[in-house]
């Protein structure tokens, strides 16, 4: 008796439990794709009869309503699912948490290029010179207070309205300082600007060269650009472009570099002035003490490249050591320039300045 | 170029040109929604229904401008270059092809995809005297048929709604605010987008028994001409850069009943100096240590 009631008891509540659920399952031929992270179900299966739909308005309405009931049921399940939980506090509301998009949609924007160092990161990193956190007040002594580091109210006065401007010795007396100070600015923005955009050319040169986005016209490219993705584009046929009609405005024979050959010459009995000039100039280079390879430069040139290389070493000693990189100076290093430096001096005595290059 | 070498010289127009240019992770797709030389009143119905539905990322020309999409994309990718929006809607009307809706977007301000939509019947959202949901919530997007999976316009199209009515992109989401749904049913050469207000009634478990109520803009749209993207440029655009992939933690495994195996790597050990449980019977005496250490006494003597 007992057991049966038991068994009674158990499918009772079995019933129970199955009818809670009709309420929210669905019944569908193919399951849905769900893309939780875009709130989004893509359902596959072929949409109802027709001709239902054709039909008039308001049952065509219920149809549709009815369809996106089921679906928009199976998409909340799912993202009822997902781990949730309170956010502010026990009385706040419930927040679910999802994941990442997986639908892949285009992007706005081509994704950023690395842009390449400038000069003096190259140096900087070369040296391993690294930045130093600079504080954004400094103590001013004559206010006796904390001030900007530039701009407004600075750190040591205003430089505009400086009276003082003391004749450094061995200037000339006559000299307007203040004038010279000034100039002395001009200089120095102008120089810095100039370098910014030498900077920019080369950042943008380096940027050309990798024909990453083949023969789409974004906008951004110049004449030179366009001209040689021409040129690319009609050598790239079977026959290398032998065959290819030309545009209206294209010039008529493609001015080649070198025509062809690897190596090119002077016609015979061409310009004479020319090469008499170019004779003259040879005899001149084989006659003059200068010499033509430059020792110094050549030195320089090779002493970077060592540092380089040392550098190139030591970084990644250093990486695999930890943060803590040189502080100190070497004092090695200092003494490999000057002994160079000693050495040109001794050969080229009348030789001028040779650190200045 | 004229935006590399000229510097902004306030912190404000340096912020503006920042949030302009390229990044790693892209702002949310803003849309414009740009009235034809001859948009009759449903079409500029249309456009007002959708920007109330987009509403913080979308910007609304109201004066009309005199351009051919289909012809001349120039006007359009000047104005997306202007107003820094990818996604445009440009909605005319003329005898050949009425209630035109043209819908697309750009990709480096250049038109990516372009699809031409007719518009059949149009339901606004003023005529629907139903409660709405607030501005700005975030919709969610169900596409039903499979035309949307056989056909490579239907699907181009798809995208291109996605895309569309997304909205930002979020972390997390507060379950009781799934209030707004959009519904595109593609039949019969016909596509029925349909907006519901959800309601999410008790049901005897956790899980909310759902009940829609219809609100907002419904569309019975007619594809009309198309201008896709080459499949080249397609896949360039879908490219994401390194950086974004998620960086896959090494050493772990998982096995196929959900195990999760983990691997660490040790130093070689001296097994000879292996620390195991104590006996008390195998303890060294003093005797065997003393000749271990080599004959040094444990107790100093002090020297004097």
């Amino acid at each position: 008796m007992a057991a049966v009631r038991v068994e009674a008891v158990l499918a009772a509540a079995e019933e129970q439990e199955a009818e809670k659920r009709r309420s929210i399952t669905v019944e569908k031929e193919l399951e849905l794709e769900f893309d939780l992270g875009n709130l989004l179900a893509l359902d596959r299966n072929p949409p109802p009869a027709a001709a239902a739909l054709r039909g008039a308005g308001p049952r065509r309405e219920a149809l549709l309503r009815a369809l996106a009931r089921d679906n928009t049921q199976l998409l909340v399940s799912r993202l009822w699912e997902l781990p949730a939980e309170r956010a502010g506090g026990a009385g706040g509301p419930l927040v679910a948490r999802l994941p990442e998009p997986t639908f892949r949609l285009p992007r706005e924007k081509p994704p950023p290029r690395p842009r390449p160092p400038t000069r003096w990161e190259q140096f900087a990193r070369l040296k391993g010179i690294r930045r130093r956190r600079k504080t954004s007040l400094v103590w001013d002594e004559q206010a006796k207070e904390w001030r900007r580091r530039w701009g407004y109210r600075r750190a040591g006065g205003d430089p505009a309205r400086a009276w003082l401007a003391e004749v450094p010795a061995g200037a000339d007396p006559e000299e307007d300082q203040f004038a010279r100070l000034r100039r002395e600015k001009r200089e120095r923005v102008a120089r810095n600007e100039l370098n910014r955009l030498r900077n920019l050319a080369r950042a943008h040169r380096a940027g050309r060269a990798v024909p990453a986005a083949p023969l789409h016209p974004t906008g951004h490219q110049d004449r030179e650009e366009l001209r040689r993705v021409a040129r690319v584009a009609r050598v790239s046929t079977a026959s290398l472009g032998r065959f290819q009609p030309r545009l209206p405005k294209e010039p008529a024979e493609p001015p080649s570099r070198s025509g062809g050959k690897k190596r090119r010459f002077e016609p015979l009995l061409g310009n004479l002035a020319a090469e008499r000039s170019r004779q003259l100039e040879l005899l001149r280079d084989m006659g003059s003490k200068k010499p033509v390879l430059d020792i110094t430069r050549a030195v320089n040139k090779q002493m970077r490249q060592e540092e380089a290389e040392a550098a190139a070493h030591k970084g990644k000693k250093q990486s695999q050591r930890g943060k803590r990189g040189r502080r100190q100076q070497r004092p090695g290093r200092s003494g490999k320039k000057s002994g160079a430096r000693r050495q040109q001096q001794q050969q080229k005595p009348a030789g001028g300045g040779t650190g200045g290059r | 170029l004229i935006c590399c070498y000229r510097k902004p010289k306030t912190k404000r127009a340096k912020r503006f040109l920042e949030k302009r240019e390229p990044k790693l992770n892209e702002n949310t797709k803003n849309a414009m929604l740009i009235r034809g030389g001859n948009a009759n009143l449903t079409v500029t119905a249309v456009l007002k229904d959708i920007y109330a539905v987009k509403k913080p990322f979308a910007v609304l020309y109201k004066k009309k401008n005199i351009t051919r999409p289909f012809e001349d994309q120039t006007s359009l990718e000047f104005f997306s270059k202007k107003s820094d929006c990818s996604l445009f809607l440009f909605g005319s009307h003329n005898k050949k092809r009425p209630n035109n809706l043209i819908i697309g977007r750009m990709f480096d301000y250049h038109v990516l995809d372009m699809i031409e939509l007719g518009v059949e019947k149009f339901v606004s959202l003023k005529d629907v005297k139903n409660s709405k949901c607030p501005e700005g919530t975030k919709p969610m997007l169900i596409f039903a048929g499979d035309m949307f999976d056989v056909n490579e316009e239907y699907r181009r199209l798809k995208s291109l709604l996605i895309d569309f009515f997304r909205g930002p992109t979020v972390p997390s989401i507060r379950l009781a605010g799934l209030e707004y749904v959009l519904h595109f049913t593609a039949v019969d050469g016909k596509i029925y987008m349909r907006s519901y207000k959800v309601l999410l009634k008790k049901s005897g478990c956790k899980i909310p028994r759902i009940e829609l109520e219809e609100m907002g803009p419904s569309l019975d749209l007619v594809m009309r001409r198309t201008h896709l993207a080459s499949d080249d440029l397609y896949k360039l655009s879908l490219k994401q850069p390194k950086a974004l992939k998620p960086k896959k933690k090494k050493n772990i495994s998982h096995d196929v009943f959900g195990t999760t195996y983990g691997r660490i790597h040790m130093q070689k050990q001296d097994l000879s100096k292996l620390q195991t449980r104590k006996m008390k019977g195998l303890k060294k005496r003093p005797a065997e240590k003393l000749a271990e250490d080599g004959g040094t006494t444990p107790k100093k003597s002090k020297s004097a």
